[in-house]
């Protein structure tokens, strides 16, 4: 990768949702799961949305995912991205969705319920993030 | 749920409108233009700033209540609020100034929005990565979960539902622009309107660049937008001897729900559907009691055309999946079964963030619209998470 290819920007991160994106710097995907009752969310937050528990867990989530939808981003350019971006909101195998994007995919393979994975690659300030690519890839 | 209650039926009214003119550059400050468009609707209610005790606006409106008091001249606020949900809040603020006035809290309440879309610093469609988290009580937050991902525009968070939709219903581009076109063709004939002596075809529509493939083109996108909107709103007896028939606030609500954010609404489980406009019409329909038959205009958001499908289906106004249809057979239009978007809408008209929406619904209940429905006497406006129904007595 070139020297001034685009990297892109880190996450601003606060701390009601650092749990998701320490992970992620480690290459981890995870999501809260409630230590009370066992339910799986995304985004983070403090409290159970289900059972009002602020007993918290974290759940390692597999990567594995089905892709909800998708769109593909021409306009406008932002010089971190390279485009077209392919967002992408995935279901992922455990029940919660994700939104991110997609990478080793040509735009006009994308097809809504493909089984995508996660990868992850760096940002700006060198957190990993993570991103999808088609499971046939594997 | 059964048995909610809702806002007084017709117990307060929009006596007064006023605004700048929408131009790409307006040359002045968002309090100057507040002022002039407030100043506009006092003089159009008859009623002088010495009379107004409220003041509502956006979460997101940039001028200071303080700055707005001392310039307009007021001399004394009993009651102020700002609606959340950014545009999607925009009908809110009838909700809040009605129920002000319905409990007594405030006698003449003003709703403002001003706005420098194309000329300020905050131009909604340009690629900028947030140095928050949120977007400052908008309804989005996904300044952090879409911003490391290349998702930095409202177009981009919406398209991701809309892609679902047109895979749900088999909807294409094309659906939209059809609706584009009508829209295109209100405004040709609005001297106030961007898009004003200047409609387009369905193949300039589909030929124009894209913005995001497969749901939006240039010519999908409302046009960012300097300029003010500002209503007044008092109770019913009080309009009576004011020098406009009044329009009355027949019911103003707000529904939101769990996991549903605004132009990010990404996580609720079927996003082909806009379930929370769903449960805004039952708010305004069911609960309200009022029938969607006798819908004369609608004004309905359209910061992009396919949310302007997603809510007529629903809203109710056309079945889930029907409203490509429901377009195709020319119901929008002036002679069709729901005019809507009369001005040429967000698309057409221009993006005073929603508020010129509900301009529009007044001046067709006044009779004073550049495209007249005949004889409109009530016009529901959705803006997804807010709405409204206004009446003529």
């Amino acid at each position: 990768m070139a020297a001034d290819a685009p990297i892109r920007p880190s996450p601003t991160v606060t701390d009601d949702s650092a749990v998701f994106w320490d992970a992620a710097a480690e290459s981890r995907l995870v999501a809260q799961r409630c230590a009370d009752c066992g339910r799986l969310r995304h985004p983070p937050r403090p409290m159970c949305p289900a059972c009002s528990s602020l007993e918290v867990e974290i759940a390692e989530l597999s990567g594995q995912g089905t892709l909800y939808s998708y769109a593909i981003l021409h306009h406008p350019q932002h010089p971190a991205f390279e485009y077209p971006v392919i967002a992408a909101l995935v279901d992922l195998e455990e029940g919660v969705r994700l939104l991110s994007s997609l990478t080793d995919v040509s735009k006009d393979d994308v097809r809504i319920g493909m089984p995508v994975y996660a990868h992850f690659v760096p940002t700006a300030d060198g957190p990993l993030i993570p991103v999808f690519r088609p499971s046939e890839d594997l | 749920m059964k048995g909610r209650r809702t806002l007084a039926r017709g117990a307060a009214s929009i006596v007064g409108v006023g605004c700048t003119e929408f131009s790409r550059r307006a040359g002045r400050t968002e309090l100057q233009l507040a002022c002039e468009s407030i100043t506009a609707a006092l003089d159009d209610a008859g009623l002088a700033a010495a009379d107004v005790n409220g003041i509502v606006s956006y979460t997101v409106d940039p001028v200071e209540e303080t700055e707005l008091v001392r310039s307009v001249g007021l001399e004394e606020i009993n009651f102020s609020a700002r609606i959340p949900y950014g545009g999607g809040g925009s009908v809110g603020v009838l909700q809040h100034a009605a129920a002000a006035v319905a409990s007594g809290t405030a006698e003449v309440v003003v709703a403002y929005r001003a706005i420098r879309a194309r000329s300020g610093a905050t131009r909604f469609g340009s690629a900028k990565t947030a140095p928050t988290p949120t977007s400052g009580h908008s309804g989005t937050t996904a300044m952090q979960w879409c911003m490391p991902f290349g998702v930095l525009t409202p177009a981009s968070w919406m398209a991701l539902n809309s892609v679902r939709y047109m895979h749900e219903f088999g909807v294409e581009s094309a659906d939209f622009g059809r609706a584009v076109v009508q829209l295109r063709e209100y405004a040709a004939a609005n001297p106030a309107a961007w898009g004003f002596q200047n409609p387009i075809t369905l193949d300039e529509h589909q030929e124009s660049r894209w913005i995001v493939e497969p749901c939006i083109h240039l010519l999908d996108c409302c046009q960012e937008t300097d300029g003010s909107v500002a209503l007044v709103v008092t109770g019913s007896q009080r309009a009576a001897d004011l020098p406009h028939a009044p329009v009355r606030i027949g019911t103003a609500s707000t529904a939101g729900l769990f996991e549903q954010e605004i132009a990010s609404d990404h996580y609720r489980p079927d996003l082909s559907v806009m379930d929370g406009t769903m449960a805004l019409g039952r708010r305004l329909f069911e609960d309200a009691g009022f029938s969607r038959d006798d819908i004369d205009v609608a004004l309905i958001y359209d910061a992009f055309s396919p949310i302007l499908l997603m809510q007529l289906e629903g809203l109710g106004f056309c079945g889930f999946g029907e409203a490509k249809d429901f377009i195709a057979d020319g119901n929008l239009a002036l002679d069709g079964s729901l005019p809507t978007n009369t001005n040429g809408g967000l698309i057409g008209e221009g993006y005073i963030h929603g508020l010129n929406l509900v301009l529009e619904a007044v001046r067709q209940l006044r009779g004073t619209a550049v495209n007249q429905v005949a004889d409109a006497r009530t016009a529901a406006i959705s803006a997804s998470r807010t709405g409204a129904i206004l009446t003529l007595d």
